[in-house]
């Protein structure tokens, strides 16, 4: 079997979803850790968003890579879905289910739904197209942008507040099933340690926390 | 006990099959579950009509021929049993139960709740054995083998088949049953020389074959009469993975 | 005619015989090899491992079993272990030891040669298993763990858990694949054998039915080998699986292979009591159990009480009581016996009264609750599964059930019927047990037959009679295929042409019932007669009354149950008959006129150290007795007493 046979088999389409998983995992936690700068002022969160813009033909690459991952993810996952969906041509009357979990079963929904957000996510906060309560026009000015301003403006508006929370819970559930998934996947589970299984929740747990505390804590004026 | 059944009712294979509804009356507790679809079938002759039609032999759980979902479970709502260790003790009088064949496009409805696995077959023809020739072969305590590895191949070993892991799955998939196969040879020594090529050949029947691909719910654990961990599952990933991209691994 | 029933056991000492006969028989040249065409009927562990060999050695082989697929044979029910003389654990076990306990466990009414060639090839056996990949129990340092089985001093039981049979057979079965992947065995799921077709008095083919799709099919073949296991289903509650049945053995019977010893039924005293009138099956437990555990039954008839309620001195340990220096561990024949005795002066217990109890109570008050669940957990739990009830609190009730058979069709030093070409393996010949067989036999004799007996001789067969230019060889084209073929067809339609009113479950269990009444683990000539005469009586309201619904051209199981049991009910009557005929007690043979003055079995070897061999004379004809002579050169005959 060829790498790109392998590639094409159910375990290789697994293993792609896995692979592209974890760095998407990985952004989605510096993408935390750089957000959770809020906390400690405007000016730390307004330099790392500038130095971010200056990263140039950098940013564009790492932009361009995430967006290649997701692809694959998602191509992948579709395969999975064909291959499954295809693998019981009659469905059963009745089918209990006792050992999955609703994290588990909703993948696919929860999956299409955080591609939705974070198109949004992009046309709201990067590029401004989206700008609801015109946050991103008022703090984006000649003289540079007050990425501060407009996360605490914006999540002083209720619906906003709202969809991004949602869309947390959503990539958190996301990532409960994933990340212990892919633990699996890739084979890294080691014999009988049901550990590993708790690593997808436990992850999931944390970026849950750190993800709802920014827009919970500017909608309730914890933030200034 | 009384009992309302509802079994699905299919010529052939060819044929499109539905669900048929039966009273039946006068089931005592300690039948199992087979004798009480004896007892039905035994009526349905003496009515004229046609018995319903399921797998079964050895009736103690171990040659793996009986099938069927039960209240959609596959080998009914007891935990590690198979269809033919059953009981009607586990229902209530009264209780209506839904009989459906193991359904997965590898596995064609015979007739019936009979469905054909011989899908299964084939992924074991495809490498699920040692190349060990009759004769020839050296003193059986020639090579020590340590007690956890035995202990681990014979957990996986003990697999008996029956397809309950497919017919769990949500996604239809085959990947317990094969990673038991797999399993029970990887730990054993005698099991190496081979471990690669058979791991790659079984993944391409398996694909072959049309189950599903595994997304890790872990249904097939839950419903194994046999209680065959998922850890085998990850075992056989890790080993496809290094088929394919390990030079060392031929 | 009767039968000429040589032996062909190779000159020379007992120990050489083996090896001689290896050298004097026939060869086939490699190139010549796939020529030969080899039909193997069952795929256990005598007809799996047969079949993988033979295409190994490069015949063209095709396999056939009714199951899905091949490794669910009823093989994969055996728990205990397999036997080995490896004498690993140095305990003094040796071939000739082996040999001996074997002989004298099947109460010498076996042939010497053959039970000697088992011991032989018993090691290689494991060697080979190893080799596959059964993973057999091992000690902490790695080596294979062996265990103690009842009728020997030694331990040699290999084992695997409590799946040894499951394990072995998955073995054979990844052999079986390994061929079927090759090319060289094509395999024939969900079809039953039917018919042997003989041309010139030579096997040369059979007739099946397509269990699927109802069609009946010829296959040509230079040899066909029949591994097709027992027929304790005749007594319909056995602890075999629902679909082992005698059809291709009787088929072959038919057809002129004689049938030896019909009467040698093992039945194991602890099994899991019938519960209802709709039990379809019986469950064995474990022999270990008798370790550990106390029979007894009250002593007063139908005491109502809950066993804990009867005091001590009111019980009766009918086995301690009886056998004092072996007690509960008294082999499985004496202990089927004494339960069945109890129960039929009305000491039963239970609802039925047809159940003795088995108690734990002591044992667990010696050895605690968790020793005794490490040592049985699995067998406690599986008995609640069945009856719900709690062993640790109340005590097991068992009783006796048929789980096995000695006997079989007759064959020849060689496995070779009296049909030349056509072999028997396994529990499906009469060889290696005599009349009553040792615990963790069955399976050493399955693959000493399928991997390192019959490769040999049927190579020997075909180098001697096959027909090696294509356009001589017998084809389905032959007249004797169209004969078969129109006989299986016209049975199958009178079958169905019946069109009467009763199920034929109904009739199986009615026969079964005739036969455990009759002919089960006490025999008397007036229950013999008595079977002889209501069996046929049945059989003529069986092909006047039975009802097979649907069509025989579909997957139809009753089809399948019909054929089966309407050979049940004439194999039923030989069976009788040679109970009625061998005027002794031997192992599971127990004809209650011949019993010492306390109860004991009593043969007779002046006049019935012989096989019995059966030659079928048509439906409802008495068939005719041919003896083969057991010669005891190595052995001497004693009675065996476990007082």
């Amino acid at each position: 079997m060829s790498l790109s046979t392998y590639l094409k088999s159910s375990i290789g389409e697994k293993t792609l979803m896995a692979v592209t998983g974890i760095f998407l995992i990985l952004f989605v936690i510096g993408h935390m850790l750089g957000n959770l700068q809020v906390f400690v002022g405007p000016e730390y969160l307004n330099a790392y968003a500038a130095q971010l813009q200056n990263l140039g033909p950098l940013l564009w690459a790492i932009r361009l890579f995430l967006l290649t991952t997701m692809v694959i993810h998602i191509w992948a996952a579709a395969k999975v879905v064909r291959r499954s969906v295809t693998a019981r041509p009659v469905k059963y009357a009745m089918q209990k289910d006792v050992a999955t979990n609703f994290a588990a079963k909703t993948m696919l929904v929860s999956g299409g739904l955080i591609l939705v957000f974070v198109v949004y996510h992009v046309l709201h906060f990067t590029s401004g197209n989206i700008d609801p309560i015109g946050a991103f026009a008022d703090t984006h000015t000649e003289e540079g942008a007050d990425v501060y301003a407009m996360v605490v403006t914006s999540f002083q508006h209720l619906p906003t507040t709202i969809i991004y929370s949602l869309s947390m819970i959503l990539l958190c559930m996301h990532i409960s099933h994933g990340a212990s998934s892919l633990v699996q996947t890739l084979g890294w589970r080691r014999c009988s340690s049901n550990c590993t299984d708790k690593i997808g929740p436990v992850l999931a747990g944390f970026l849950l926390v750190g993800n709802l505390s920014i827009p919970l804590s500017i909608y309730f004026g914890l933030i200034p | 006990m009384k009992i309302t059944l509802h079994v699905w009712r299919q010529k052939d294979v060819n044929s499109v099959g539905k669900m048929q509804r039966r009273e039946v009356n006068d089931i005592s507790q300690d039948m199992s579950f087979l004798e009480m679809l004896d007892k039905v079938n035994e009526d349905i002759i003496i009515e004229g009509g046609e018995p319903i039609a399921f797998d079964h032999d050895c009736r103690e759980g171990i040659c793996g021929m009986c099938s069927m979902m039960i209240n959609g479970r596959a080998h009914g709502p007891d935990d590690g049993t198979t269809t033919c260790q059953l009981h009607m003790r586990s229902f209530q009088d009264g209780d209506a139960i839904h009989i459906e064949p193991f359904r997965a496009r590898a596995f064609p409805v015979v007739r019936d709740l009979v469905v054909d696995r011989s899908s299964f077959d084939r992924i074991v023809q495809a490498g699920g054995f040692i190349s060990a020739n009759t004769g020839g072969c050296q003193d059986a305590n020639s090579q020590l083998i340590p007690k956890i590895d035995s202990d681990l191949a014979m957990d996986a070993a003990a697999c008996i088949g029956c397809g309950a892991c497919v017919a769990s799955c949500p996604n239809g998939s085959a990947m317990l049953f094969v990673a038991a196969k797999m399993g029970h040879l990887a730990n054993l020594p005698q099991g190496q020389p081979e471990r690669y090529t058979r791991a790659r050949n079984m993944i391409t029947q398996m694909d072959a074959e049309g189950f599903g691909a595994c997304s890790n719910h872990y249904e097939c654990e839950a419903s194994c009469p046999k209680d065959i961990p998922v850890t085998f599952i990850g075992d056989m990933n890790r080993d496809v993975l290094k088929a394919n991209t390990c030079s060392s691994a031929k | 005619m009767a039968f000429n029933l040589d032996s062909k056991t190779p000159e020379g000492p007992l120990a050489d015989k083996w090896t001689n006969h290896l050298f004097n028989m026939k060869l086939v040249n490699p190139a010549n090899k796939r020529k030969f065409n080899v039909i193997v009927v069952g795929s256990g562990l005598a007809g799996a491992s047969a079949a993988a060999s033979l295409s190994e050695l490069g015949y063209s082989v095709d396999c056939f079993c009714f199951q899905d697929t091949p490794r669910r044979a009823h093989s994969i029910a055996a728990q205990g272990g397999i036997n080995a003389a490896k004498n690993y654990p140095n305990d003094g076990d040796s071939v000739r030891r082996l040999f001996y306990d074997t002989i004298k466990g099947g109460d010498y009414r076996a042939r010497e040669a053959n039970v000697y060639r088992l011991a032989e090839v018993s090691n290689s056996i494991i060697d080979q298993c190893v080799a596959q990949g059964v993973p057999f129990a091992r000690d902490y340092g790695g080596l294979l763990d062996n265990r103690s089985f009842g009728g020997a001093q030694v331990s040699r039981t290999f084992y695997a858990r409590g799946q040894t049979g499951q394990q072995l057979l998955i073995g054979a079965y990844q052999a079986l694949s390994k061929e079927i992947a090759k090319g060289g065995v094509t395999m024939h799921t969900r079809t039953e054998m039917l018919d042997v077709v003989t041309v010139d008095g030579q096997a040369k083919g059979i007739i099946t039915r397509d269990l699927v799709s109802g069609e009946i099919k010829r296959h040509a073949a230079d040899a066909v080998l029949l591994c097709t296991g027992g027929y304790s289903n005749v007594f319909y509650l056995s602890t075999n699986a629902m679909g082992s049945n005698v059809t291709a053995a009787f088929r072959a019977h038919k057809k002129g292979a004689g049938f030896a010893n019909p009467c040698y039924t093992q039945i194991h005293p602890t099994c899991i009591p019938v519960s209802s009138e709709h039990q379809s099956k019986l469950t064995l437990m474990s022999e270990s159990l008798r370790n550990d555990g106390r029979v007894w039954v009250p002593k007063s008839k139908s005491d109502g009480r809950p066993p804990a309620d009867i005091p001590e001195d009111e019980r009766d340990y009918y086995l301690e009581r009886r056998y004092p220096s072996f007690g509960n561990l008294v082999p499985r024949d004496v202990a089927s016996r004494a339960a069945k005795e109890r129960c039929d002066e009305g000491f039963g217990v239970g609802e039925s009264g047809l159940a003795v109890y088995l108690d734990f109570a002591d044992a667990i008050e010696r050895l605690g609750e968790d020793t005794i669940r490490a040592r049985y957990g699995n067998l406690f739990q599986m008995y609640e599964k069945i009856t719900a009830e709690n062993p640790y609190k109340v005590p097991m009730r068992i009783f006796p059930a048929v789980h096995y058979t000695m006997g079989g069709l007759w064959v020849d030093y060689n496995l070779q019927t009296t049909v030349p070409g056509l072999f028997a393996l396994g529990e499906c010949n009469f060889s290696d047990h005599g009349a009553n067989r040792l615990g963790a036999s069955a399976l050493m004799q399955g693959l000493a037959d399928g991997y390192f007996v019959a490769p040999y001789t049927v190579s020997n067969y075909l180098g001697e009679h096959g027909e090696m230019q294509a356009d001589k060889k017998v084809t389905t084209t032959h007249p004797a295929f169209d004969e078969a073929e129109a006989a299986v067809v016209a049975r199958t339609e009178r079958l169905m042409a019946v069109n009467g009113t009763q199920s034929i479950d109904s009739f199986h269990k009615r026969l079964g019932l005739i036969m455990w009444d009759n002919c089960g683990m006490g025999r008397t000539k007036e229950t013999l007669t008595k079977a002889l005469e209501e069996i046929p009586k049945l059989r003529e309201e069986f092909w006047n009354d039975v009802r097979i619904p649907g069509d025989d051209k579909e997957f139809n199981i009753e089809v399948e149950k019909a054929n089966r049991v309407a050979d049940f009910l004439e194999f039923a009557e030989t069976m009788c008959l040679d109970a009625l005929t061998r005027e002794e007690s031997c192992g599971g043979h127990f004809r209650e006129e011949h019993q010492s003055a306390d109860g004991e079995a009593q043969r007779d070897d002046e006049n019935f150290a012989v096989a019995s061999v059966w030659e079928y004379k048509g439906e409802g004809e008495r068939p005719e007795l041919s003896l083969e002579q057991l010669e005891f050169e190595n052995v001497k005959l004693t009675t065996r007493s476990y007082k």
